[in-house]
């Protein structure tokens, strides 16, 4: 009995615990086959319509794409600079270092609302209109921190001797990063890159202090939720989840074979 | 090999060199000139300034005041990849995302050699590592990283090679191994080589010249045998080797020999061993030097007598054997006896005389201080 009931117990309860995580995303990837009308709550049979022509409804699209926009620009920005800051955190003594390692946790602490609300004062401040411009600004200075403090992790466990190899071999500072530090960097740089990505794409609340009119897609399923939201939004909602899951996938398959290969060779 | 490379070893010349890290100096005003194609050894204690000497010269440090040159050209003011000048790493410092041909090849494609592939590949050949050329770093064993390393700074033939500790990492036997190869890869290739070490049998067993270093300065500097035969410091009398150390007033000096009182005793050393005659003097000889007998040995000016005392320990250590004799008033004497099977007496407890030749003793230029343990 007692033995029936751990041998049952766990495999159940695994079970549901999926179940509970995995059901919304179901339901969203389903649902972006529903031949729906106007709104998308019942079901009302299979269509590959909304698929194939994801962008009839304009607006979806246009949010998508602003979203893209935002994202891609501000994880750049965000990537270049916070990879900067975490290789001189890390590598050099400078006064007020201690200083930038403590504030650059406050982004992480402070509540999206209050740094949300805080830019949109600011740039009133300053007199700029909002759109665009503004998000992206917004979106690259919540993610710096992310992306320092995944960089950092991977600076400090690289050997400086490694550096100093490089030079000690006729490579100049610039060859010595190029050569050297960014490629021993880039597993680090990249993970901080998808990281703010993330982030950003399904940012709403700083967004939505920082856009004015302009739509990005979580601000526009947001507003789509009072009304019905468009089968397209599922769609889109069901793409960029498989990208992130293929993207997980290739991952580790490239890694698990490059293990392989250590072994046999 | 073409005409950019170095056509041979080139010498180093320090001149005064000097490194201040908050708080304390790690090298003192180091004078030091290595000769073309010498290997030269820099031993001492870890924090002696060894590294930091070693690491001022490739130009990953910089000095606070003082001059380096290589082959006669001032360095100082140069960048480490302006220099003629490579390492091997402590912990080799392979790039690990680069195969062993490409870690061997890099310094050669920086300065845009022809033929960077052929010649990494005679390189490793010269390691016989060319059957892992396709390998990553992490892959190979410590010994072969190792040669991978050496392979990576010989390449370049630079007109000084320096050696950071390379054989720190590697087990007993293979370091035994990667001395004597080494030492045949120097004669081969004819290039200055830097070895900075902490260990004295790697040194001697290697180097042309030995530079034993403390508290930033060169104690003293010479061939391993002279060093080993003639310690002039207390120091170097204790780091390169063991020896037995006796302070005492100088009693007689003349132009053959002196003699200090020592305890009631007189012990005498040649006058050429000496570097003090006045004062407090201390009078040392290595252990293996040193001999003991059931018998108060013959009064005899050529030799210096100490004793009755007993033994107190006695240790086997394969080649010989290391008694430590316990003399009332005098303190622990340390004798080595080589195992041919003949050794006089062995228990312990056994009442002895020590003995040695006037010949065998050496006169220091200072006095031992607290942290060494001595007879006074």
């Amino acid at each position: 009995m007692k033995l029936s009931l751990g041998k049952y117990l766990l495999p159940t309860y695994v079970a549901l615990t999926f179940a509970f995580l995995a059901i919304p995303i179901i339901y969203t990837f389903v649902f972006s086959f529903n031949d729906s009308i106007k709104s998308n709550i019942i079901w009302r049979g299979f269509t590959l319509d909304n698929w194939l022509d994801v962008c009839n409804q304009q607006e979806v699209c246009d949010a998508f794409g602003n979203s893209v926009i935002v994202a891609v620009s501000a994880t750049v920005v965000a990537t270049i600079l916070g990879t900067m800051i975490a290789i001189a955190l890390v590598r050099y003594r400078f006064r007020f270092r201690s200083a930038t390692n403590l504030l650059l946790f406050l982004p992480l602490a402070t509540p999206e609302v209050v740094m949300g609300a805080g830019l949109a004062a600011q740039f009133l401040d300053f007199g700029w209109q909002k759109g665009l411009p503004t998000v992206i600004i917004a979106h690259t200075m919540f993610t710096l921190s992310f992306v320092v403090v995944t960089v950092k992790a991977r600076v400090a466990t690289l050997d400086p001797a490694l550096e100093e190899a490089g030079r000690d071999l006729y490579a100049n500072a610039a060859q010595v990063f190029w050569r050297i530090t960014f490629p021993l960097l880039l597993p680090g740089i990249l993970a901080a890159a998808m990281l703010a990505f993330a982030l950003s794409f399904d940012d709403f609340i700083i967004t939505q202090f920082n856009s004015g009119a302009v739509d990005t897609f979580p601000k526009f399923v947001y507003t789509a939720a009072a009304r019905g939201i468009p089968a397209e939004a599922n769609v889109i909602g069901s793409f960029v989840f498989l990208v992130a899951i293929a993207i997980v996938l290739v991952v580790q398959i490239r890694s698990s074979r490059k293990q392989k290969k250590l072994i046999t060779k | 090999m073409s005409a950019d490379f170095v056509a041979g070893g080139q010498d180093l010349e320090l001149e005064s060199i000097r490194k201040e890290f908050p708080g304390f100096v790690a090298v003192d005003d180091l004078d030091l000139k290595i000769p073309a194609g010498e290997f030269f050894a820099l031993l001492g204690p870890s924090g002696c300034g060894k590294t930091t000497t070693l690491r001022m010269i490739a130009g990953l440090e910089t000095p606070s005041a003082g001059r380096i040159l290589i082959g006669g050209n001032d360095v100082t003011d140069q960048k480490p990849h302006q220099r003629p000048v490579n390492t091997v790493f402590q912990n080799y410092a392979l790039f690990p995302h680069m195969s062993v041909e490409e870690n061997v090849a890099f310094g050669l494609k920086q300065r845009k050699v022809d033929n960077p592939q052929q010649r990494a590949q005679a390189a490793l050949e010269m390691v016989e590592l060319q059957h892992l050329a396709a390998r990553r770093p992490q892959q190979l064993s410590g010994g072969q990283q190792q040669r991978v390393a050496l392979a990576r700074a010989l390449v370049n033939r630079p007109a000084l090679l320096l050696l950071d500790e390379p054989l720190g990492a590697l087990d007993l036997k293979l370091r035994r191994q990667m001395q004597i190869e080494l030492k045949a890869i120097q004669m081969e290739v004819g290039l200055t080589f830097l070895h900075v070490t902490h260990d004295q049998e790697e040194a001697m067993d290697m180097a042309d010249t030995v530079a034993v270093m403390n508290h930033g300065h060169i104690e003293q500097m010479g061939a391993p045998e002279a060093l080993y035969d003639r310690p002039k410091t207390a120091f170097v009398a204790r780091f390169l080797g063991q020896s037995n150390i006796f302070v005492g007033e100088v009693a007689e000096a003349d132009d053959a020999k002196l003699a200090i009182n020592f305890k009631g005793n007189r012990l005498a050393a040649p006058a050429a061993r000496v570097q003090k005659t006045k004062g407090k003097v201390a009078i040392g000889v290595r252990p293996e030097k040193t001999s003991f007998h059931p018998e108060k040995p013959a009064s005899d000016p050529a030799v210096n007598i100490l004793g009755r005392g007993t033994i107190t320990d006695i240790r086997f250590t394969g080649v010989s054997n290391q008694y430590q004799i316990e003399i009332p008033e005098v303190g622990e004497i340390t004798v080595f006896a080589q195992n041919v099977g003949k050794s006089p007496v062995v228990e312990l407890g056994a009442e002895v005389w020590v003995s040695w030749k006037v010949e065998h003793s050496f006169g220091l230029a200072d006095l031992p201080t607290g942290e060494e343990e001595v007879a006074e």
